[in-house]
């Protein structure tokens, strides 16, 4: 479908496969320092403490010991939206919070020198769940935030950033609907993105106020942005990026283990690694975001919506960093799954003694519709209609709109997207298999199966500013210079591929900068789902204005215009006479052409996900399996075919499907101790749990750029946990509303045991 | 006085002859000690490879034996070699993730370029790992149905989802 193109859309091996395979590709583990010291971080054993005194005598003492710092050490740095997080302070809330770094020869003694601080702590009374948290004179976890309750809005998204959504008139859409439900659904298991490398930096400090940081982010030029405020704007700040092992949006988030490297290295004059081992990668890094609503919503007998009204509570453990920036774009992506004229959605951050939560694939719209779905499914039971048909009629269309990020309207110009919902409707038989509401599709013995759906869209397609430039070479050779760290989804093998066709040469003779600040332009980083559209943009306009500038330095040498020129395999030819043309070569090796690109963003587009489930429950040990997985989706033009197979196979991990069946972090609501930060007892799907995965990838070309792509991997994994809840519903007959849906939970429900020992308290249930 | 002082700054060796490795090919005497380069007892054979011999491309992702990132294969085994301490490792031959193309002609294994044709990984973390286990398997088992492939690698964590992919990799040299 769509034009045709030499490089887009074909199969091609990534740049870094062979590298890949062969394990000489560079992770940040694996880099190598003249000099390096390790650091480690002593982190607190209470969940809400005070330091009364702490002693760092003995550990300095201890051969090897190159630094100890804390909170009394380091400069007043603060970070986090707002602003109030110390890298170090005299106050601890959550278990793990940092309370002393140590910098040494070699990481054992680093290690073992933190056994030797002595510190007394003043144990505080603390709140593990937002219902305590929000209680009259609950424990504050900061004292800045009354009530525990953290401001909305980020100034990145600028002054009117969205902090709700209110518009129409509530109370005449409830008049207006036929059928109104309500209730109170969380997704609050915290499932793990859980990449397979941890998080860490390097950081080499150089007087008086210089610093390089090596490090796992995702986002290295953001990196030196967001450092260099949190650090007082004192510091000159450079961030290379390396290989990723795997973000899943949580490796936007590294500035904690970064400024303990640069503390450390300010300290020491040398090199500083931190590397997070596993637990505090699981119990000290990035969550999930904790997502509860309490809402009612009005439909019409047509599944039209006439009213949604509710109050989002989000559980952001002790501080925000990109919280409210959720928020946000997930308010925005509700708009644009469920189309409506009348909206009173209102939200309340909540802080509770717990690490904390922030970015992580999905965004604050998984968080929110995997809560908000179950609602709507109340009120398409009532009306007795068939889900896929009203998620299908509400999601936004042509002409439609939302408010976005920065709390404007936007009028909807992408595509129509019921042709991929019909299309992955067919392809996974939704006809023949939907019974109605509570009805299994089929039934064998005590196993019975069910069905259901679920949908996402997300315009952060187009995301923040990007930059790039690209560098022609005399030898038919161009050089992309971008800050984009090559993190899974195959973008740093396509970019090269958009340049490729542009200026007509074959990728192999398209180099790419490192992604170093110092080097590059600006680039936001790949999140979201913005790397085909935005930075794709910023590169595609790069080559271009690379491109016209070889057309005019050319134009005199063959007596033409540049208009009536055009270029392909190293050669500037005279369009209507070919034979009069000029080689590359002939810009000589002491000139350069430099292309810049800018992309602003654009949220008049989304992107968009459907998500097919069937899921088999087993009534006697309630166990729930899924079957079967269709993905349906519009994406314009594939740029890489299996690049674009493996994102929407990645439905199923990094929190995604799974979170609906046995991912969740486990907290001891009692102590705040995070029971399962290993990967033994954290649950995930192995290569023997495979089920039948297909997508529907239609390409209906946008109005984006010249390739009419748009990306989608990020949210592969956002529309299948509410699917799930429906699917095990429908198989049992029974609604189950709590992620995830453990045997227990589906054992209770269908009366065989008594009550199931939940680790998430205060997940509500239909009123 | 001076000449003891220099002395008690650094500890002496253990009193352990060398222990032989012969990794990719290459014999490698290793000795007990607490010096730059020696192996402590403590020391697992996946810190070995990586910070004592170099040997990057095997991957540390949970260091607890959960996730099948550090995989080698040892006498012919898949072992997780966060798992095994490199003292006990004596007179073993040993492959890593760098030992597995040819090392005269630089030619990938088979296995690995069905994965490069195959795009059989995302962020490429957990390749090695189950590129070392598959290998194992078809070193034992060159014909292994679709179950034993994945039941081979159900130790091996990937969080992208290239399972899918990795299946049909390592499918497609095994029916060669």
């Amino acid at each position: 479908m769509g034009a045709s193109y030499k490089y887009i859309g074909k199969v091609a091996q990534r740049r870094d496969a062979h590298d890949i395979v062969t394990g000489t590709v560079r992770y940040t583990d694996d880099l190598k320092f003249q000099n390096l010291l390790y650091g480690k971080v002593l982190r607190s054993p209470y969940a809400h403490a005070l330091i009364k005194r702490i002693d760092k005598s003995k550990a300095e003492k201890l051969p090897g010991v190159k630094a100890v710092l804390t909170y009394e050490d380091i400069p007043d740095w603060r970070g986090g939206t707002p602003r109030t997080v110390r890298i170090l302070d005299k106050k601890l809330r959550y278990m793990g919070d940092a309370v002393a770094l140590v910098a040494a020869q070699t990481a054992e003694i680093a290690e073992e020198a933190l056994e030797f601080i002595d510190v007394e702590y003043e144990v505080l009374p603390a709140v593990f769940d937002m219902d305590t948290a929000l209680k009259p004179g609950a424990p504050l976890v900061w004292d800045e935030f009354p009530g525990n309750i953290i401001p909305g809005g980020t100034i990145l998204y600028g002054p009117n950033c969205l902090k709700g959504v209110a518009m129409g008139d509530v109370e005449k859409g409830f008049a207006e609907a036929d059928v109104v439900a309500e209730g109170t659904f969380g997704y609050e298991n915290i499932p793990n993105a859980l990449p397979p490398e941890t998080v860490g930096a390097v950081a080499l400090w150089e007087e008086p106020n210089r610093v390089t940081i090596w490090g796992t982010s995702q986002a290295p030029y953001m990196d030196k942005i967001t450092l260099f405020h949190f650090f007082n704007r004192e510091v000159e700040i450079r961030c290379i990026g390396s290989h990723v092992g795997g973000g899943f949006g949580t490796k936007i988030m590294c500035w904690q283990v970064q400024s303990y490297a640069v503390l450390l290295s300010r300290a020491t004059g040398r090199p500083v690694k931190v590397m997070f081992t596993k637990e505090e990668h699981m119990a000290a890094f990035t969550l999930r975001i904790g997502s509860r609503i309490s809402a009612r919503v009005g439909m019409k007998k047509d599944g039209t919506l006439t009213a949604i009204k509710g109050t989002w509570y989000v559980d952001t453990g002790y501080y925000c960093w990109s919280t409210q920036a959720q928020v946000a774009i997930g308010s925005g992506e509700l708009m644009i799954m469920a189309q409506c004229p009348n909206w009173d959605l209102r939200n309340i951050i909540v802080a509770t003694n717990r690490n904390a939560s922030g970015a992580t694939r999905g965004f604050g719209g998984q968080e929110l519709k995997s809560s908000f779905i179950p609602i709507l499914s109340l009120a398409m039971e009532k009306a007795g209609l068939d889900p896929f048909e009203v998620l299908k009629k509400n999601f936004v269309k042509p002409g439609g709109g939302y408010f976005w990020r920065d709390g404007e309207w936007y009028k909807y110009r992408g595509i129509d997207f019921s042709k991929a919902m019909t299309k992955g409707a067919e392809v996974f038989g939704w006809k023949e298999k939907w019974k109605g509401w509570h009805n299994p599709t089929a039934t064998d013995g005590s196993k019975r199966r069910g069905i259901g759906v679920g949908v996402h869209g997300n315009a952060d397609i187009g995301e923040d500013a990007a930059e790039a430039y690209v560098q022609l070479g005399y030898n038919n050779t161009a050089t992309i210079f971008l800050c984009m760290v090559e993190h899974g989804t195959g973008q740093k093998s396509n970019y090269p591929k958009m340049v490729a066709e542009v200026l007509q040469i074959p990728p192999e003779r398209i180099a790419m900068t490192p992604a170093d600040s110092l080097l590059t332009p600006f680039e936001f980083g790949p999140v979201g789902s913005r790397g085909t559209y935005a930075i794709g943009s910023a590169v595609i306009n790069a080559a271009e204005d690379a491109r016209r500038k070889l057309l005019k330095f050319a134009a005199p040498k063959l007596g033409a215009d540049p208009q009536d020129l055009d270029t392909a395999d190293g050669v500037v030819f005279v369009k209507t006479n070919p034979e009069r043309n000029m080689k590359w070569r002939a810009i000589g090796n002491d000139r350069t052409i430099l292309g810049y690109g800018r992309f602003e963003q654009d949220f008049t587009m989304c992107n968009f996900m459907m998500s097919f489930v069937e899921v088999e429950v087993d009534t006697e040990t309630g166990k729930v399996s899924v079957i079967r997985v269709v993905n349906a989706t519009d994406v314009g033009q594939i740029i890489d075919p299996q690049g674009l197979e493996g994102q929407l196979n990645g439905c199923l991990g990094s929190a995604g499907i799974d979170s609906a069946i046995f991912e969740e972090t486990i907290i001891d609501r009692r102590t705040g101790h995070i029971m399962n930060a290993n990967m033994v007892d954290y649950k995930w799907r192995t290569f023997s749990q495979l089920p039948e995965v297909e997508h529907v990838v239609l390409e209906t070309p946008f109005p984006s750029h010249r390739f009419h792509a748009v990306g989608v991997g990020e949210i592969s994994t956002s529309p299948g946990p509410s699917a799930v809840l429906m699917a095990v519903s429908n198989a049992v007959g029974i609604w189950l509303h709590r992620y995830p849906v453990t045997p227990d939970r589906v054992l209770e429900a269908l009366g065989k045991i008594n009550s199931s020992p939940g680790s998430n308290p205060g997940q509500g249930g239909a009123k | 006085m001076e000449t003891t002082k220099t002395k008690k700054k650094r500890a002496p060796a253990y009193d352990a002859g060398p222990i032989n490795l012969t990794i990719n090919g290459q014999a490698h005497d290793l000795h007990i000690g607490n010096r730059p380069g020696e192996i402590e007892p403590f020391h697992t054979l996946s810190f070995t490879l990586r910070e004592t011999l170099g040997l990057t491309g095997t991957k540390i992702s949970c260091d607890q034996g959960a996730c099948g990132a550090c995989t080698v294969i040892i006498d012919g085994k898949a072992v997780l070699s966060c798992k095994i301490l490199t003292v006990e490792c004596d007179g073993a031959a040993i492959t890593t993730i760098e030992g597995l193309k040819n090392p005269k002609t630089g030619e990938l294994d088979p296995l690995q370029q069905a994965f490069v044709d195959h795009s059989a990984f995302q962020c490429g973390f957990c390749t090695p790992g189950i590129i070392m286990t598959a290998r194992a398997l078809l070193n034992e088992n060159p014909h292994p149905t679709e179950e034993e492939v994945k039941d081979s690698l159900s130790g091996n964590f990937c969080r992208c989802i290239s399972h899918y992919q990795v299946v049909r990799a390592v499918m497609s040299v095994a029916k060669r």
